[in-house]
């Protein structure tokens, strides 16, 4: 890939069913960045990381979503993620039968297309190699996937494949959640060891704990569905030491979920 | 209540044919009285399916093809189904014929007995005769009783006591030819601690209205292991029929597998009688419901020893206007104490206009025992589609996927690699 990725979100409206979600979001992420978009629950960080990577709940009513570009609203799910967007999901499906390592290579096949399949040997030692930096036992290759997988573990299957995949902008939604302290090191070694010139990274997190691992150039705060404070690092280590209710106060907003009147 | 149909043979015909493959009196008493029977029975109760108008005596008993002298001669349609430079056990059906079988010295030697029906009634009549139709009795219903009268081959496996086989032995059955029959008989014999595996494959040809109707029995002595799978991917063409039942002694173990993939309206009875303590049933069925096929297949354990255990697993998958019923059967007789009988029908809906159906049912008259069950209809879950596609898999492989993840559990069990290749090539042909 030569051009950096530059993933741009323009007043971008969502609503599920019928209550609006996010409300008039802008965002910028270009190759060689890292962005944490931090909040309290139930502001939509979530709701924006599956709008993007197009999950069928959520309706887009207003704004625009570009990829290097290209229009991604305009694209199915499978596109996006060839196109070069990954997300690595808070609750990802347990799909019976279908075991990791073929589901890994029907992956990286859809991504590469027809005839330009990569070969068993090569996906294998790939394959082999990523586990081992990301600790995961041998057997995960074979187990179906992510069915019956602890929390911790389905979180280290989504770094995985994001390995593998090599996608050029990466949402990360809550990727650290239900993680223990040894665990989230791994996983954030796993991230870290991605990060480069021609990657994009958004990191969606409650805590700051993950920030420590994951060092970011940008953190942004969401509130009623959109980014309401931008700062560098410095900031998610005001809002871990002080908590939001100083932003809530600075901006005059009482209720910061999605559900307040505006 | 019984239809009246005007049967294309009589027992001339029959005769004719017994006699021309010199099989001994006291079975062709059984033809005759079968024949007798056929008119007389009404047709097997099914659980919601109604098979009167389906094609059940519409055929020409005996069409008769020539025998092969080697493997290589075999037709392209039974030439796919195995790997011939590999296969060394092997019986092929075609019709009313026995077209090629050939079994190595090896099993010989270990007394192990696999061959045709036909040749097993003349070589070894007394062997036969002691346990054919003593699971399945002619009498039972009209099928039955048909299938008496005009069966037309079939398998006779006999392991004697502490004999292991280690390669599966394998038979193909094939239909072809306007109103043709496939009336094959399997009659599997493990005695005490002998252990076997027997694969078989139903293919059809070129033809109109043909019909199968087999009868698999089993006998597992005390402390043997027998494995049976059946993969059938037979022709709308076919109406096919199959009743199989397995009866297992002290500590023995039954297991099937089995792939219905036809393409035409199917009954299917899989039954194990659980006679002996501690003797155990493992049942593993997935079918494809596809176009306009009517399919009722029934699993069933019938546990009498105590402590005996079972557990049944049948996945069906729903296209176009097909319709299945699934039943699974779990019967506990008074007095099998600590008996443990465990079931699951998973039915996947692929189309709005077809129907599956899940039964299960526990029938359970002692105390002391443990059953369980649990049914499913669902669809393919858009969640699941979605997490499949943010990896950058199209729609249509995502479904794939997840189809063919949800038989995976059942095909995976199929022992010998050609008949589960073959079984996941029917899969891809049937779900398109």
């Amino acid at each position: 890939m030569t051009a950096v990725p530059h993933l741009q979100i323009k007043n971008l409206r969502a609503k599920i069913e019928d209550k609006e979600i996010l409300k008039g979001l802008n965002l910028e992420i270009k190759g060689g960045e890292v962005h944490a978009i931090m909040g309290p629950n139930g502001t939509g960080k979530s709701t924006l990381a599956s709008t993007l990577m197009g999950h069928p709940k959520y309706e887009v009513t207003d704004g625009e979503v570009l990829l290097n570009g290209d229009d991604l609203l305009e694209m199915e799910v499978d596109e996006r993620a060839r196109a070069g967007l990954f997300l690595a999901m808070q609750y990802p499906s347990e799909i019976s039968g279908v075991t990791n390592s073929d589901f890994l290579r029907s992956a990286i096949n859809a991504r590469r297309g027809e005839g330009n399949e990569i070969s068993l040997m090569k996906f294998i030692r790939e394959m082999d190699k990523k586990m081992k930096t990301l600790e995961m036992d041998d057997s995960f290759a074979h187990r179906y996937l992510n069915e019956g997988f602890s929390g911790g573990e389905k979180k280290r299957n989504e770094i995985l494949q994001m390995m593998l995949l090599e996608p050029s902008i990466c949402i990360l939604d809550e990727i650290d959640s239900g993680l223990d302290i040894d665990a989230l090191k791994i996983v954030a070694n796993g991230v870290n060891e991605m990060r480069s010139a021609d990657r994009g990274f958004l990191i969606i997190t409650h805590y700051q704990r993950l920030l420590n691992y994951i060092k970011p150039d940008f953190v942004h705060v969401m509130m009623q569905g959109r980014i309401v404070k931008s700062g560098g690092p410095e900031l998610a280590e005001r809002l871990e030491a002080e908590g939001y209710d100083w932003i809530k106060e600075e901006l005059g907003i009482e209720d910061e979920t999605v559900n307040a009147n505006v | 209540m019984s239809v009246d149909v005007q049967l294309r043979f009589g027992s001339e015909a029959i005769t004719e044919y017994s006699k021309a493959n010199q099989e001994p009196a006291w079975f062709l008493e059984k033809r005759l009285a079968g024949l007798k029977a056929a008119g007389e029975l009404p047709l097997p109760a099914l659980e919601k399916t109604k098979i009167d108008k389906w094609n059940t005596a519409g055929f020409d008993p005996f069409q008769t093809t020539a025998k092969i002298a080697s493997a290589n001669e075999l037709s392209d349609l039974v030439k796919g189904q195995i790997d011939v430079d590999s296969v060394k056990n092997l019986v092929v059906q075609k019709n009313a014929s026995a077209v090629f079988q050939a079994v190595t010295d090896e099993l010989k030697a270990k007394g192990v007995i696999f061959t045709t029906l036909a040749d097993a009634l003349q070589n070894h009549g007394e062997l036969v005769q002691k346990y054919m139709y003593q699971v399945v009795a002619p009498d039972e219903h009209k099928l039955s009783a048909l299938h008496a009268a005009v069966v037309n081959g079939g398998v006779f496996l006999y392991v004697p006591k502490n004999v292991e086989v280690d390669v599966p032995l394998q038979a193909v059955y094939e239909v072809a030819g306007d109103q043709a029959l496939l009336c094959p008989h399997v009659l599997i014999v493990a005695e005490a601690n002998s252990k076997v595996t027997y694969v078989d494959t139903f293919v059809s040809g070129e033809g109109k209205d043909m019909v199968a109707n087999s009868i698999v029995e089993v006998f597992v002595g005390a402390g043997a292991s027998v494995q049976v799978a059946s993969v059938r991917s037979l022709s709308a063409e076919v109406h096919d029929y199959s009743f199989r039942r397995a009866t297992v002694d002290r500590d023995g173990k039954m297991e099937w597998i089995l792939g219905e993939m036809n393409d035409g309206n199917t009954v299917a009875n899989n039954t194990t009688i659980l006679k002996g303590t501690g003797s155990n049933a493992l049942t593993k069925s997935i079918s494809v419901g596809t176009g306009s096929q009517r399919q009722n297949l029934t699993s069933q354990v019938q546990h009498i020893g105590t402590h005996s255990e079972s557990d049944m697993v049948s996945k069906a998958v729903m296209t176009g206007e097909a319709v299945s019923i699934l039943n699974g059967i779990t019967k506990i007789e008074k007095g099998a104490e600590k008996a443990n009988g465990v079931q699951a029908e998973n039915i996947l809906m692929l189309s709005d206009k077809a129907r599956g159906d899940a039964n299960p049912i526990l029938l359970i008259d002692e105390d002391d025992v443990k059953a369980g069950h649990a049914a499913s209809v669902g669809r393919v879950s858009e969640e699941s589609i979605y997490y499949l596609m943010s990896r950058g898999i199209s729609r249509q492989d995502a479904e794939r996927l997840i189809i063919l993840g949800f038989l995976d559990p059942v095909v995976s069990e199929i022992p010998v690699e050609e008949v589960r290749n073959k079984l996941r090539q029917a899969l891809e042909r049937k779900l398109g």
